[in-house]
């Protein structure tokens, strides 16, 4: 019991930064626009927020900065691939060289910490928060350890992450601003015909998925870390994009996607060297390419077919 | 708008101005963390080409991109975007090695290397076939599965040099040592009589290779059918399918080739500077490829200068980082990323303007 519930608490915690991008690459990729500057985009946003917690001291202003410079990376991208209509993985791709080249170099120049930010104190970070009688039900028998170990004890942008799953499935299907935006990514011809403007919606999608990724990169810095350590997103944006396939580009699925790549993690952490019943040892590093090969096979067409939203990746231009 | 340019403005001009515009931005950031660009600019300058042994290092380096650039330029000439060249090439490292840990101490280097040539360029290929044949076949979005395979090969290297190729755990991930037969002759001593020293820079043969086989690309692409089928796809898909030309096999060829070529870079880490295998040794050339391949427009009479002007732009910037301390090799990263932005996708950006500039002074017909 004791072990299954440390290994699930592991397994959320690995889940809200994939939760968070793999959210904000729905919002783009839904309208339209192939995004895989989500790495980039968290990685910035975590550089960010954890400077600015050190430099002014509060947690929130640290956040505000992270979603500002991912915002700022995903204006960029929407810029190069919506008014530009240049080719969205190209510019992906830069987001991501920009934002790991410009973090570390301004890391390093500004904290001469070889790209570290300055360690953060207790009150410049999220910590975790205690639900209300986690401690008085802890002795009521499974719910209470469940519910004071695996439901209590995160940080808020965590309960923030899995608060977005429902609202973004409302906001995507229930919301005249989410029909738009899902049809300006599977027929924007028909939305320019009814007088709406394509690039708008566009545009507003990519804004969400840059406060998103900002917020994913600022739960890494200032949220389970106390402070920016260089390339620290460590490869969870592509994790997200492979999550994001995996969920069809759905946001329930997405959450359930998230934790089986969380689950992946917290086994590889958890379990490294040890002998698994029927298995044996397992190499560590085949549990680290597990999601990177389960998306391939799924890619493949052999669990499902995932079908990406229709104009995805095409710029679109008005006829004339 | 972009087929009314004149060819040097195409080719010539729009690279070189998106070279600029990443360079001046670089110079504003070098300017707010408090050092000065001017400065920054001619100690990089100095860096790369200063000396002969710097030279050396520049052209070592241009050595791997060139591998890297024309692997991206073969599969963008199909319509196809190879990301996967990183772990094209660090499993190429592994055909590579292979040979030379079997041959290293029986044959002279001579015999091993075209051994080396080939198994190199056919993992490297084979890491690409996955890839290529899910999208032939399946429809499987190439871009993400060569990202997956990334990381895939990523993984299997740890496992593999820090397992069964793992000399001892003292020296970590890595194998060992080649003996001669695993190394291959560097070229300092050829530009000596041309009064360049480059002393003990790794410049090595497979710079010599890295020309020949940018010829071949040369050959490929624009005087075999195979090359005219391959740029038809890229440029219609529909026309090719008219044709009758089978799209299964063109993407399958062109991304093997593709993946060959990105495996063949890792000849001039391996074999020619560090003689073993070790861990991480493409060290992200698979995504200078990219801004390579871009900046060169596909060409490889324009890959051949944008990898040695990245080559020295990774060697001006380690010297940089020695003088200014504030300026780490990052530096280069940003640039990387400035290259690929503004050449590969806001390329259309600077275009009205040029094309009025050009009208204005009566270059192009109005």
């Amino acid at each position: 019991m004791e072990t299954i519930l440390q290994l699930l608490d592991l397994t959320v915690r690995s889940a809200v930064p994939l939760l968070l991008a793999c959210l904000a690459g729905l919002y783009s990729e839904r309208s339209g626009i192939v995004d895989i500057g989500l790495e980039g985009k968290m990685l910035g946003g975590a550089f960010a927020a954890a400077a600015a917690a050190a430099v002014t001291g509060s947690v929130w202003l640290g956040l505000l900065a992270g979603i500002f410079v991912s915002v700022l990376l995903a204006l960029v991208h929407g810029f190069a691939s919506i008014t530009n209509k240049g080719n969205q993985i190209v510019s992906g791709v830069a987001i991501n060289f920009i934002a790991a080249g410009a973090a570390a170099l301004l890391g390093n120049a500004w904290f001469n910490q070889g790209g570290r930010t300055p360690q953060l104190q207790s009150e410049q970070r999220f910590n975790p928060i205690e639900l209300p009688l986690a401690e008085t039900l802890s002795s009521v028998p499974v719910l209470g350890p469940t519910y004071q170990q695996l439901i209590s004890g995160h940080n808020l942008i965590a309960y923030f992450a899995f608060a977005m799953v429902p609202i973004t499935w409302w906001v995507l299907f229930r919301t005249r601003f989410g029909l738009r935006l899902r049809a300006v990514g599977e027929n924007p011809a028909a939305v320019d015909t009814a007088g709406i403007s394509v690039s708008w919606a566009r545009y507003r999608a990519v804004i969400c998925c840059g406060i998103l990724c900002g917020i994913a990169g600022a739960y890494l810095s200032i949220g389970v870390s106390a402070g920016f350590v260089k390339d620290m997103t460590a490869g969870r944006g592509f994790i997200a994009l492979a999550a994001l396939i995996f969920a069809k580009w759905r946001p329930v699925s997405a959450m359930w996607a998230c934790l089986l790549f969380g689950f992946l993690g917290a086994i590889e952490i958890r379990y490294q060297g040890v002998a698994l019943p029927v298995l044996g040892v397992v190499p560590v590093q085949l549990m680290q390419a597990l999601p990177y090969i389960l998306t391939v096979v799924l890619l493949a067409g052999f669990i499902g077919k995932a079908i990406p939203p229709r104009a995805g990746g095409v710029p679109y231009t008005k006829e004339r | 708008m972009n087929n009314a340019l004149p060819r040097w403005v195409d080719y010539g001009l729009m690279p070189l101005i998106s070279v600029i515009v990443a360079f001046v931005i670089s110079g504003l950031v070098v300017l707010f963390v408090g050092e000065s660009p001017v400065q920054a600019a001619l100690l990089m300058a100095k860096g790369a080409f200063g000396s002969g042994y710097n030279i050396g290092f520049t052209l070592f380096y241009a050595t791997t991109f060139i591998f890297t650039g024309l692997a991206v330029a073969v599969a963008f000439h199909a319509g196809l975007f190879n990301i996967g060249g990183e772990g094209q090439a660090y499993v190429g490292g592994l055909g590579v090695a292979l040979v030379c840990l079997s041959l290293d101490s029986v044959f002279p280097w001579w015999i091993t290397f075209p051994f080396a040539i080939i198994a190199g360029a056919l993992f490297g290929a084979l890491w690409a076939f996955i890839p290529a044949i899910l999208q032939a076949k399946r429809g499987s979005h190439i871009v993400i599965t060569t990202i997956m395979f990334n990381f895939i090969a990523s993984a299997l290297m740890v496992y593999l040099l820090a397992g069964p190729l793992q000399k001892s755990a003292n020296l970590g991930p890595r194998s060992r040592d080649f003996a001669e037969g695993g190394q291959i002759p560097k070229l300092g001593g050829l530009f000596r009589p041309l009064g360049i020293d480059m002393g003990a820079s790794p410049l090595n043969v497979s710079f010599a290779l890295a020309l020949i086989m940018a010829l071949v690309v040369w050959i490929i692409i624009w005087r075999t059918r195979f090359g005219y089928e391959m740029r038809t796809l890229g440029i219609s898909p529909r026309a090719a399918r008219y044709a009758g030309m089978s799209e299964v096999r063109l993407v399958v060829l062109a991304m093997m080739l593709s993946g060959a070529l990105a495996g063949m870079m890792a000849l001039n880490p391996v074999m020619g500077d560090q003689a073993r295998l070790q861990l991480d040794f493409v060290e992200g050339a698979g995504f200078v490829g990219i801004a390579v391949a871009l900046m060169g427009r596909s060409h490889p009479a324009g890959i051949v200068p944008a990898a040695i002007l990245f080559g020295g732009l990774y060697q001006g910037g380690s010297e940089l980082a020695f003088d200014m301390p504030n300026i780490t090799r990052d530096m280069i990263v940003l640039i990387q990323g400035l290259v690929i932005l503004f050449a590969g996708a806001m390329g259309s950006l600077f275009t009205p303007a040029i094309v009025r500039l050009l009208t204005g002074v009566g270059v192009m017909p109005k």
